[in-house]
Order: structure tokens, then sequence, then C-alpha cells
């Protein structure tokens, strides 16, 4: 069903946990259909420096996130904002087309967090 | 060395026994004749179905021609529900089911209100039960069948048949059990629990998967679902899967003793005790006797279903969860929200079913194992620090 990759984000995801003073904080998710998403980061010159998730969210959202904190990392704002659920995809291999919306989430949640960023500079 | 995999996922499918191949192997290449044929093949075929038909008909103290082979659990309840509700249009358009069916049950309903028939779902207490008084009330002149599921497959809960079966009895209503799951682990005596209509199959006691059969009493009205041949007394056209069936009737003879059920049965309970300690944890369904002997089904807080059997899988530890993320339509389990448990509750459960192949060591081994991931999982969920967890939809 999940593809090697995805697995080993699941597995040992790199860029999960809590973030110390982040600059910017974005949530997405319900409990209704079992995720709920938070995304932590630290901005420095424009550019994404760290990059942290919890979540309460099954082996696609914690693989697809995980993956997203990778490729956001190192972005400028406006390219952490426009990455595609495809890039994602095409990173970690195929999803189960009824994971799509759980793989989506951590891209609102930093969509969020991005916003918060602004908001509060 | 690869860890040996510890397989607790008997609720959804079962190890076939190897004595019960090697009884099957002989129906595929030597005696492969078709039952209805008029020579020595098919006598050899037909002695066997035969034997097979009395075994199963014995452990559920049916007559032999009250049996009627089908393709498993989910043909043997849509052939009873719709059988039922054609053949007996003319006396009532009305069934009633519970809320905590199979989803073979509930979709074969859902699909009869599509054709004029009209559903009553029961509720069920916290632990699943039905109550057989609630049954009596919902009985009208127009009810024609009563389904309920023998021991959930979810949760575990084995329904009081005999009281709900008094009630059908009294009301003139015919009386169906879903018994995939209880079968061979819990007593059936159609005659005492008065009983009408019975599914059970072989693929959950350790026989091969594609058969099952149907209980139906001497004397019952239904239309049959597939029609052809004159197979199985009528009721069930079509070539006899007889390496099936044997393999089938094979599994009964070396289904669990009565030791080995009690083997089950305490595991279980050691399962359960070992991982409630957990903190935010919650057992679904009932404890002790009124419980399937091999079911464990718990909810953990702030930390999704399928994740924690992701990373058990990653552990060499087959399960199961009830979390609507292993769900095509992303809502969770329509058990445990029937038996009251909130959204959060369902996304959270995990169930770890046993079977007489299932050892101490493989008990031992998961419960060293599910702390872990449990830790590991709220570590990394936004909810992991808040332990005043809701487990129920009222508080």
């Amino acid at each position: 069903m999940y593809s090697e990759k995805t697995i080993k984000h699941f597995k040992e995801p790199k860029n999960a946990g809590e973030m110390q003073n982040p600059d910017g904080v974005g949530e997405e998710g319900n409990f209704k259909c079992g995720d709920a998403m938070k995304i932590f980061i630290k901005v420095e010159n424009n550019i994404i420096t760290k990059i942290t998730f919890l979540t309460y969210g099954c082996i696609a959202a914690i693989a697809s996130t995980d993956m997203l904190c990778e490729i956001a990392k190192g972005k400028t704002l406006e390219e952490a904002e426009n990455i595609s659920a495809k890039e994602i995809a095409d990173e970690l291999g195929k999803l189960p087309q009824l994971k799509f919306h759980c793989s989506i989430m951590g891209q609102k949640a930093l969509k969020r967090a991005i916003e918060d960023y602004r908001n509060k500079k | 060395m690869i860890p040996k995999d510890i397989y607790l996922d008997n609720g959804a499918s079962t190890k076939v026994d190897e004595k019960v191949l090697k009884e099957m192997l002989p129906y595929f290449t030597k005696h492969y004749g078709n039952a209805s044929s008029a020579h020595s093949f098919g006598y050899e075929a037909h002695q066997a179905l035969d034997k097979a038909r009395k075994v199963i008909a014995k452990s559920i103290n049916a007559d032999f021609e009250e049996i009627v082979f089908t393709s498993g659990g989910t043909e043997s309840n849509n052939a009873i529900i719709k059988g039922i509700a054609f053949a007996n249009k003319d006396k009532g358009n009305h069934i009633i089911t519970s809320k905590v069916e199979h989803k073979c049950i509930v979709k074969a309903c859902e699909w009869l209100e599509t054709q004029g028939f009209k559903i009553t779902y029961l509720d069920v207490d916290e632990e699943g039960f039905v109550n057989p008084e609630d049954l009596e009330k919902a009985i009208t002149d127009k009810t024609i069948l009563f389904s309920v599921i023998h021991a959930n497959n979810e949760v575990g809960t084995i329904q009081d048949l005999e009281a709900l079966g008094k009630v059908c009895k009294k009301h003139k209503v015919y009386f169906h059990s879903d018994a995939c799951q209880s079968y061979t682990k819990v007593e059936i005596d159609v005659n005492k629990q008065n009983l009408d209509l019975l599914t059970i199959n072989s693929h959950k006691i350790n026989g091969p998967k594609g058969v099952g059969a149907m209980y139906v009493k001497q004397g019952t009205k239904i239309t049959p679902l597939l029609h052809g041949g004159e197979h199985e007394f009528k009721k069930r056209a079509g070539t006899e899967n007889i390496p099936g069936i044997i393999g089938f009737a094979s599994a009964l003879k070396h289904g669990p003793t009565k030791k080995e059920i009690e083997k089950m049965s305490e595991l279980r309970d050691k399962l359960i005790e070992g991982i409630i300690k957990i903190e935010a944890t919650k057992l679904n369904g009932p404890k002790g006797e009124k419980r399937l002997c091999n079911n464990v089904n718990i909810s953990f807080a702030g930390i999704e279903g399928e994740a924690i059997g992701g990373y058990l899988d990653q552990k060499f530890i087959c399960s199961s969860t009830g979390s609507a993320c292993s769900e095509a339509l992303l809502e969770p389990s329509h058990v445990l929200m029937a038996i009251g448990l909130s959204h959060e509750a369902a996304n959270g459960s995990l169930r770890l079913t046993l079977s007489k192949y299932t050892t101490e060591e493989d008990i031992n081994k998961t419960l060293e194992t599910i702390p872990k991931v449990v830790k590991k999982l709220r570590k990394i969920s936004p909810f992991g620090k808040v332990m005043d967890y809701v487990f129920r939809k009222n508080n």
C-alpha cells in the first residue's frame, strides 16, 4: 500500500517534534477524520531555517509532512508556500488515493505558520 | 535474524491449519469430480460433501438438510437478508438489526431500503449489547426478520442469542445471527437459541478462504440469491467448492479445544491488563465471559490507530484499527461510534485478535512493544500532553 520511502519517513521522521520559541506556528485538521497537524517554523532573512511538526495523524500524514519539512527547509517563504502535493508525492512515491487528504494537511498548516509569522512581524 | 511475525489479526483471517491443508489437497488433484456428476468421480465428491455437511450440521445442532454451503460470510449474510426479505414480502417489509453489524449486513440492509423495505437499527449499550426489550418494542406486525451479529468482530461483545431468540419466537419473526467470529469459540445450538438462520465461515477458524455456510431451518421461506442448478437443496446454485468444504469441515474438527479457548482467554486478559496500564487508555467492549476469547480492542488518547498499527508492523506485530484513516470514507468505525466512543477514541483504537497459535511469548513481546510505540507517537502528537482526554461523546 505504501512505498518504501513513505515507510522510511513514517518510521523515523527527522522533523517531528515541538519547537521552542518558533517564529511562526500553524494548525490544520480536525478530529472527525482523525487528524490534526501543527507546524513550527524559524525564519531568517525570509528563509525557513528550521521546520518541525506535531501530528495526530496516520502513516501518510506523518510521512508526507516529514517530507514537506525536508523540502521546505532552506526555501524562501514564497517558495515554501507553493510546494505542491505533487512535489511531495513525487519524492515519496505514490500515495494511495484515499490518503491524499492526509498528505495535504502539512501544506495547509505550513501556509498558516507562514501567515502567523507575517502577522507577528 | 528476522524476528518471527506476531500475528494478532485473526479477526481478519487466520492461518490454515497444516492438518486441514493436508486433508484438502487430494480434492484438488485426485478427487476432483463435480458432486453433481453421475460417475465414480462425482459420487466420490458427493460422498465427501455429505460427510462435511454432517459434521457442520452436528456442530450447531442442526439437521443435514439445513446446511447450505456458500462462498463465505458475506455471501451467507447477503443471501439470508435479501432472501428472507424477498420471500416474505407478502407478510411485511420490516427488518430489524443492530448498529454494530458487520458491513455486509449494513450494506445489504441499506440496499433493501432502496427496494422499499424498512430497516430498524437497534441501539446497543456502551459494551455493545442489544437489549431484548428494545427488540420487542421495535417489532411490528410488518416485521419479518431480526438479524444480529453473535460475537462482534471489532469489540468482541457476545450477544445473548437465547434471550433474543425467545423474543423472535414469541412474535414469529425469523431470527438470524452472523456467527463468523464466534463459531467454534462460543457454543451455538440453533434449537436452544431459537435460530432460524445462521452465518458461519471457514477462514476465521483456521480453514481456507472462500467457503462458508448458512443454516436455514427447515420450513423457512427464503429466495435464493444465486439461480442456476439444483445444488444445495435449491438454495444456492453453483458447483460446490469441494476442497474448500473439506477444509472447512476439517478446520472444525481441528478447531480450538476447550483448553485452547481457555488459554486464549487468559492471554487476552493478560494483554488487556498490560495495555490498560498505559496512561489514558480505554478498553472497548465488555470484560470476561461476555467477551470473545480472542478479542482485544483498546483506545489510546492523543494518537491515531493506523499509525500505531504502522509502528507495530515495523516490529513484526500485525494488528488492525477502527480509525477513520483506514477507511475510504474517512469515517471512524460505526461499531465504535455505536458504543458511544468519541471520534478521537475511535480513531485511536487498536484491535488485537488472537488464535490458538498465539503464545505467551507473543503476548509478552507485544506488551513490551506497545508502550514504546505509544510513547513515540505521543511525543509527536499535538495532544500528547493532554491527558484529561475525552473518551466518550457525552462528557
